[in-house]
């Protein structure tokens, strides 16, 4: 296993780099431009020396290998630097990455806003999984009883009912009309007191909501799917004749079979919780990576996209990586050495 | 590797939180201390107390305008930093950090109109203290003239040969020709001033690297920044040492962005938690609906930014090849357009348009009927062309008739084999695509045929010399966009129409003359304002040259746009501005 493990990572390191230089060069291409948002008063002069100012009037392979520098060497040495309050060799002259629209170090940036994307949209995933579990264990068990219509019923219309549909709906109801919840996301909020913990689960309920239902849906089809595959097998034949209780052989027998494809797509949805919840988030006002990611596309803040956009890449690759092991736990017959 | 011990050395930004940190709490202490001593006076001066929250649905990025030419970035900033002088709503220039406004009279600008001398007002102070003088002034001019800033704002200074302090409070600005408007640098909140002392060390390359500094500047401002989170919500605190003691009213201000305008406008409008939306771009009927809740007001201005018909006076036609919408020949257009060089066709397609119809169904508050293309600021608006206001069919029709124009088998008016079917072109924006249609509709019936075609924004404002969309090649009869122009003087902008301004292949279509109409009369205004400084005159040539422009109908005027708002019903004292920042009198908002 150990072995496996560190033969992927190594094979992850080219594979990361190829990925950064195709997302560089797609963003090269594109026909972005930093100074477009600019008013039309701006003249040409100017933004031609705004980029420059930029370092935009490198070229492509040298704006490369100072983003891989930055990001790979400078900016490590930034955090050991902060986190033990040392000083590793020449601090003040290590350039950052920094983002062309706020002019301060993209790093600081993605970390000013990792907790709330991780408490909202991560909560909102874990309740879905909670939520989805059960219904598709139930609903595979009692095929085509009532809970199942039900269950297939709402698993439809949180599935294919978008995210900015039913956020939308929520805000009018509960707060325009209701006023129970707020509809924007205090963000400056901390959480001190009983007070403040209250206001703080408040202005949570929409969007983890929101988002929950829309995870439940797809995660409680698979279970369900995954569940009715395995209920026909030949073992479950065998244990129910062993005389085994039917409680037993659905939650001990089933349920671990069935969880192996169920468990792969929860470990490759995880990297998504840190892309953020792009929609609802910008519709709760939610300040987390998925809206960081819109404004600097909007923006063209280049090396703001090509950071955020890297480290998604790097999750992804983590996670799958995660999904193999946690094959290997879950099924003994698979063997990586 | 060199390993220090903690307490030697502290990152920059540690530092900066530190002292910042500090600096707050001797703030509150301050505060406290205030109210304890003065006690009685507390009665008479209301001290800052209870939150603002403003919502604008753009974050901003960086709280130093200089960095950022956008508007949400100018708002927010306006609340710290000042300029000298200002625009209030009615576009009159008021002294904002100085006495008096420097003129030829009272002998703040020189006769040759080659200086202008700015007199700081007394007791201005930073807020952090320190005192407001000439050198700040100075430094924020050579900060943003640095090429390597990468200042956005540049225009502001241009043609300034140099800037002095003539004594501790006095600023001195040379410029290098004679300049009849000389208030661009240090007026409005384009170029507000910079604190020296806090800046010194990032002009040039190191602006980029200041963030500190960029995100927490010092100003003579009613607010400090206390939290910045970029793109997010900026928290401010009432400035300590503003030159009003009684001023702000609010303890702490709150500047929330991102989302949608919509939402913005409920979230003042019909659930009341924001006090104030700025840039509501929405349906008038959605607004109305959403102010019937009676929570807050919808508020406009307006400023000088004007929707337009351009209308092409040389020929479109794809047979030409290279010299499709080129302006051929001195004085005489060699290459006229086919029927839009006819007057009388142009003052028809002005008359049966009911402007009226456009602004209900596409802007509500936010638009007015105009027939300038210099609306404002209301001393330059002419009142020589208000024919426009009401729609004329039968007197469009009669002139069609006159002029020879005869309804062919298929209702288009056409004269020697040239029909009148007009290829009418703007960006992409349902606004825009609903003006059109109804344009349209309305020019069937003067028997003007009209098509229709949009183009990307992206590509139509683009400026690609490649592509042949843009609205500077002009290879349709008729298109539509709104123009303006920042400050309240109307020079340059009127100088878009000269002859020499016309977009062509030889200036790579950089004009600013889309129309390609040119008149030798009109030149020679342009440049007699040039060198004029007294402001009667000015205003009588602008309104001169805004009736030649529109009595020839080089450009049919459609819609006065202007910018709408929205504060909660609790708050006073919002004085919606198109000149300047929205937030330009902050200090004055109260809640009732």
């Amino acid at each position: 296993m150990i072995h496996f493990i560190i033969r992927r990572i190594l094979i992850a390191i080219p594979t990361l780099l190829a990925i950064s230089f195709i997302i560089f060069a797609i963003l090269d291409f594109a026909p972005n431009d930093p100074t477009g948002n600019l008013p039309m008063t701006v003249p040409p002069e100017v933004r031609e020396k705004i980029r420059q100012s930029l370092g935009l009037d490198q070229p492509m392979h040298i704006r490369f290998g100072m983003w891989l520098h930055q990001f790979f060497v400078n900016e490590p040495l930034n955090a050991l630097d902060k986190v033990f309050g040392i000083k590793i060799g020449d601090a003040e002259d290590r350039t950052r990455v920094i983002s062309w629209a706020t002019r301060s170090p993209v790093v600081d940036l993605i970390i000013e806003r990792t907790p709330q994307t991780l408490w909202v949209v991560g909560l909102s995933y874990l309740f879905g999984i909670l939520i989805a579990i059960p219904i598709g264990i139930i609903s595979a068990y009692k095929q085509y009883s009532m809970f199942d219509q039900i269950g297939t019923f709402v698993a439809m219309v949180g599935f294919s009912v978008p995210t900015f549909f039913t956020g939308m709906v929520a805000i009018i109801i509960f707060s325009v009309q209701l006023e129970w919840f707020p509809m924007i996301y205090d963000t400056t909020l901390v959480v001190d007191s009983w007070n403040h913990f209250v206001k703080q689960v408040k202005q949570m309920i929409m969007p983890v909501t929101v988002l929950a239902l829309y995870n439940a849906s797809q995660l409680s089809r698979f279970m369900r799917a995954s569940i009715l595959d395995n209920l026909n097998l030949d073992y479950v034949r065998t244990a129910r004749a062993k005389g085994r209780s039917e409680n037993v052989v659905l939650l001990i027998h089933v349920l671990r079979n069935s969880l192996i494809p169920v468990v792969t797509l929860i470990a490759l949805g995880i990297p998504t919780i840190f892309s953020g919840a792009i929609i609802t988030e910008q519709i709760f006002r939610v300040n987390g990576l998925g809206q960081l990611l819109v404004i600097a596309i909007e923006g063209a803040d280049i090396p703001l996209v090509q950071t955020l956009t890297f480290i998604f890449a790097v999750l992804i690759v983590a996670f799958n990586l995660v999904a193999d092991v946690v094959y290997g736990i879950l099924d003994p017959r698979i063997r990586y050495d | 590797m060199v390993f220090q011990s903690k307490n030697i050395d502290h990152s920059k930004q540690f530092r900066y939180n530190l002292i910042r940190g500090e600096l707050m709490r001797s703030y509150l202490s301050l505060l406290i201390a205030g109210l304890l001593t003065l006690g009685v006076s507390a009665s008479i001066h209301a001290k800052p107390q209870g939150q603002l929250n403003l919502l604008y649905w753009q974050g901003p990025s960086t709280m130093n305008p200089n960095l950022s030419g956008g508007t949400k970035e100018l708002e927010a900033s306006s609340v710290v930093l000042e300029p000298l002088a200002r625009y209030d709503e009615k576009g009159n220039m008021i002294p904002w950090l100085v006495d008096e406004i420097p003129t030829v009279d009272n002998g703040g600008v020189s006769k040759d109109l080659t200086s202008i001398t700015w007199k700081i007002k007394k007791g201005i102070k930073f807020s952090d203290g320190s005192e407001l003088t000439a050198e700040d002034a100075i430094f924020t001019y050579e900060y943003c003239t640095n090429p390597d800033t990468g200042c956005t704002q540049t225009n502001y200074y241009s043609d300034i040969q140099s800037v002095k302090a003539l004594d501790r409070y006095t600023i001195q600005v040379n410029f290098s020709v004679a300049k009849p408007f000389p208030y661009q640098a240090f007026v409005g909140y384009n170029s507000p001033i910079l604190q020296k002392a806090q800046f010194k060390d990032c002009a040039g390359a190191r602006a980029q690297e200041c963030n500190e500094e960029n995100f927490y500047p010092i100003g003579t401002g009613p607010f400090v920044v206390k939290d910045f989170k970029a793109n997010d919500v900026i928290v401010f605190e009432a400035n300590p040492n503003y030159r009003d003691s009684s001023k702000p009213a609010f303890q702490t201000l709150v500047f929330k962005g991102g989302g949608d305008a919509v939402s913005a406008a409920r979230a003042v409008l019909e659930t009341g938690e924001m006090d104030y939306a700025w840039n509501l771009q929405v349906e008038p009927e959605i607004l109305a609906n959403m102010e019937k809740a009676g929570k807050g007001k919808i508020v406009s201005s307006f400023g000088t930014a004007v929707e337009r018909l351009m209308v092409n006076f040389t020929n479109p036609d794809p047979a030409l090849g290279e010299n499709r919408s080129e302006f051929i020949g001195g004085n005489n257009n060699r290459n006229p357009h086919p029927f839009l060089a006819d007057y009388a066709v142009r003052r028809a397609l002005s008359l049966a348009i009911d402007r009226q119809v456009l602004v209900d169904a596409g802007y509500g508050q936010a638009g007015q009927i105009s027939c300038n293309v210099l609306p404002a600021p209301a001393i330059y608006a002419s009142s020589a062309n208000d024919e426009c206001k009401t729609p004329n069919v039968a007197e469009a029709n009669r002139i069609l008739d006159e002029a020879g124009w005869k309804k062919g088998s298929d209702g288009v008016r056409q004269k020697d084999g040239v029909r009148i079917s007009i290829l009418y072109q703007t960006s992409t924006n349902s606004v825009r695509q609903g003006t059109q249609a109804f344009i349209k509709e309305m020019w069937r019936q003067i028997g003007v045929e009209t098509e229709l075609r949009n183009i990307s924004a992206s590509v139509f404002f683009g400026g690609d010399v490649g592509s042949p969309d843009t609205y500077q090649k002009f290879y349709a009869d008729i298109e539509m966009y709104t123009n303006t122009f920042s400050g309240t003087d109307p020079e340059t902008y009127m100088s878009n129409w000269t002859c020499k301004e016309m977009a062509q292949k030889r200036n790579k279509w950089g004009g600013n003359n889309m129309p390609r109409w040119c008149s030798a009369e009109y030149d020679a205004l342009s440049a007699e304002m040039a060198k004029t400084a007294n402001l009667e005159d000015r205003i009588r040539l602008a309104k001169q040259m805004n009736d030649m422009l529109m009595q020839d109908y080089a450009m049919i005027p459609l819609i006065h746009r202007g910018d709408v708002s929205a504060h909660s019903s609790s708050i006073s004292g919002v004085r919606m501005n198109s000149w300047d920042s929205e937030l330009w009198n902050i200090a004055d908002w109260k809640r009732n």
